[in-house]
């Protein structure tokens, strides 16, 4: 056989095994308001990204997310699994990736922890998948049922190494469906693991929500190769670092290992070749911040006082903004729909505009040292936080006492 | 089968891209890669079909060496790594390589599991009795009264029966064989991958460099010849006094049944969803 006839009919054993379980998903849908749970929004948001596997391990607050997926992913040839643990369900969606599946799993802090060496192995394979950690209170068992923002340090810095980390966090319920939406569009894109950041507040709450027609989804699939299997490269760099990805079974026949790869996905103890991977790794995030950062500015123009909250504590903010704002105290809200890569532009301009900025958070303070590590040449004095780890929410009251206090 | 020509080998390695390999002289790796090539080229499998998919130790480094899918992914995960792989292309044949420590230490959750799931996976779980790519430290199978690095007075652990274990959980094809006797090796590979449902393979193989300088093995070589006098198949067993079995490796299809098979299961429980009528 010649070299050309080779790669005819590794073409042809291609074409002829795209055996990927197609998903049916409905082409239309009734568009009428319903009321659901932050979780029901995130199961349905991955079904309408085209997730067709979830590997899973029951955990308090997240359930529901599997439970709903475990209904509907059979309906539509996807896979649906209860792993036997946390580690092994972030190692399933990931082989599911390789071998062509849109995937995602669902924990909270516990169930995350355990993760963490699995979600760095996606991230330094390059392998697209999705993680919801419905967050809880912690540390360890905490109060499973309770509410807290604990995480957001985890969903950066949890795996070992350096690695950079998307991560994006919803406010309300219909935020949680579109956001999820984008985690797995994000994914695919980037071809890493994404985050979503949900609250345990969210995720049990039950809101009105209209979700869009499915033609009106706008769904973003990975790269395929299209260079025949003799000149893949896995990890190619083109198109602002995005590459095409091939799935196991399409007859490319790739490499993937969790140690440092060259492009070609073989191992590599040479430094420029490590140093040219992590390059990558960064670059395809810090060289998209524009596309990757989503942040709402809500009253902000004519404020000298911001706050600067996600999740549900925004939503108290917003409640304490229009008491505030009714007194004539002139206060906005900074909201990042993604934490990580952090909005660095977007609040170093607030921190240009307002005096004073109120970090509002279910946690010790963790965001407030992001929004710190801008306020170089300011003195601190003008930031100030409001924590609570009691398992309550801050209320809109507190936030306003905190308002008045500073103006 | 015996037959089949050493170029086959050649064709199935990534030839120009990763040699020469990691192992150790003497390892026992390199046997049961060229086994586990010979069965997939005689039962003329597309390579694109196969996926190897291992863990983290030396006996994992074997996926970067072999022209398939291959996934080298983290220390005792493969098969979980794997189950997704197969529950979402279950036409793919899933071989796994994993070492002693690596599927029974860190990943005997995940290895108990898939035997109960009977999921279409092909463990072939290389044993050397010690944790190899640290550099020798104990593992679930060091027999009792061994050396290891962390076991420098002896080995005071009762080890692991790992083909028993898999069976107590539900593996419908079981087979164990040593690295000495490779014809076998190479025909139960080719019974495994035709078999439908969890098969483990346990090979037990000589690490001359670490667990046979510990434990004054001789070479491996020798490490090999103890082999062929160490055990026994599993039709002989029968015949024998138990004393004469005690301490013995038994080699052979310890199981092989029909049993449901997880994905094959999984597939049959979508048709049943989508043909329900009605909701
Ligand atoms: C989570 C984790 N823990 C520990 C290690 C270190 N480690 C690498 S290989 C290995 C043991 C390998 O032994 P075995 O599975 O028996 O394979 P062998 O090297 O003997 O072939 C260990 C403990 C690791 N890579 N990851």
């Amino acid at each position: 056989m010649t070299e050309k006839d080779k790669i005819k009919t590794e073409k042809i054993t291609k074409a002829a095994k795209l055996e990927s379980k197609p998903v049916d998903t409905p082409k239309k849908r009734e568009r009428k308001t319903v009321l659901m749970q932050g979780n029901e929004a995130v199961a349905l948001g991955a079904l309408d990204a085209g997730v067709n596997f979830f590997a899973g391990y029951p955990i308090t607050p997240s359930t529901e997310i599997a439970e709903i997926l475990a209904a509907e992913l059979p309906k539509r040839n996807g896979t649906f699994i209860q792993m036997e643990d946390e580690l092994a369900s972030i190692c399933a969606i990931i082989g599911a990736s390789l071998a062509g599946a849109k995937s995602l799993t669902a924990t909270s802090g516990p169930g995350f922890s355990l993760m963490q060496e699995g979600i760095g192995f996606a991230k330094i394979t390059e392998t697209p998948c999705v993680v919801v950690d419905v967050q809880r209170v912690g540390p360890s068992t905490g109060m499973p049922t309770s509410p807290a923002q604990g995480d957001i340090m985890q969903s950066k810095w949890g795996s070992h190494g350096d690695s950079p980390a998307i991560v994006l966090y919803p406010d309300s319920v219909k935020e949680s469906y579109e956001l999820t939406i984008r985690a797995v569009n994000l994914s695919e894109k980037y071809r890493t693991c994404v985050i979503l950041l949900l609250d345990e507040v969210i995720a049990h709450m039950r809101e009105a929500v209209c979700l869009p027609d499915i033609a009106n989804v706008r769904i973003i699939n990975r790269i395929k190769p299209t260079v025949p299997p003799q000149w893949y490269k896995h990890y190619d760099e083109n198109q602002k670092y995005l590459s095409p990805l091939a799935s196991y079974g399409e007859g490319y026949r790739f490499h993937v290992t969790g140690l440092t790869h060259d492009a070609h996905g073989f191992p590599t103890n040479k430094p420029s070749e490590a140093a040219e991977m992590m390059e990558r790794l960064r670059k395809k995030i810090s060289y998209n911040i524009r596309d990757l950062v989503q942040i709402e500015s809500y009253r902000m123009d004519d404020a000298k006082i911001a706050i600067f909250a996600a999740g549900i504590t925004s939503r108290a903010a917003k409640a304490a903004i229009a008491s505030a704002r009714a007194e004539g105290i002139k206060v906005g809200l900074l909201r990042p729909l993604t934490i990580w890569p952090f909005p660095d532009d977007a609040v170093r301009k607030m921190l240009r505009n307002v005096e004073t900025v109120i970090v509002p958070e279910l946690n010790q303070g963790q965001l407030i040292y992001e929004v710190q590590r801008l306020t170089k040449e300011k003195s601190d004095g003008g930031l100030i936080p409001i924590n609570k780890v009691s398992s309550e929410l801050i209320t809109p009251n507190e936030i306003l006492s905190k308002i008045k206090e500073v103006c | 089968m015996a037959n089949i020509p050493q170029r086959i080998i050649h064709e199935y390695l990534r030839h120009d891209k990763k040699f020469p390999h990691v192992w150790c002289a003497g390892c026992s790796n390199g046997i049961v890669l060229g086994a586990i090539i010979r069965a997939v080229a005689s039962l003329n499998i597309d390579r694109n079909d196969i996926v190897m998919v291992s863990g983290i130790g030396c006996s994992s480094r074997m996926p970067v060496y072999v022209d398939f899918n291959t996934l080298h992914s983290i220390h005792g995960r493969s098969i979980a790594f794997a189950t997704g792989i197969k529950m979402h292309k279950p036409h793919l044949k899933v071989i796994v390589v994993t070492g002693d420590g690596d599927c029974a230490a860190i990943g005997g959750n995940h290895l108990i599991h898939a035997a109960r799931r009977n999921i279409d996976l092909k463990v072939i779980m290389i044993n050397n009795n010690i944790y190899g790519m640290t550099g020798g430290q104990c593992s679930p199978t060091t027999p009792h009264n061994a050396y290891a690095t962390t076991a420098p007075y002896g080995n005071i652990e009762p080890d692991f029966n790992i083909c028993n274990l898999a069976m107590g959980a539900g593996a419908s094809f079981v087979a164990r064989t040593t690295a000495f006797h490779v014809l076998e090796m190479q025909n139960m590979i080719k019974d495994a991958l035709q078999h439908t449902g969890f098969s483990l393979i346990e090979v037990v193989s000589a690490c001359p460099v670490i667990y046979g300088r510990l434990n004054k093995k001789g070479g491996a070589p020798q490490m090999l010849k103890d082999f062929r006098d160490n055990s026994i198949p599993l039709s002989a067993v029968e015949k024998l006094p138990p004393e004469k079995v005690e301490g013995k490796i038994i080699r052979g299809i310890l199981r092989k049944e029909i049993r449901a098979e997880f994905s094959t299961e999984y597939a049959a429980l979508c048709k049943k969803t989508q043909t329900a009528g009605g909701e």
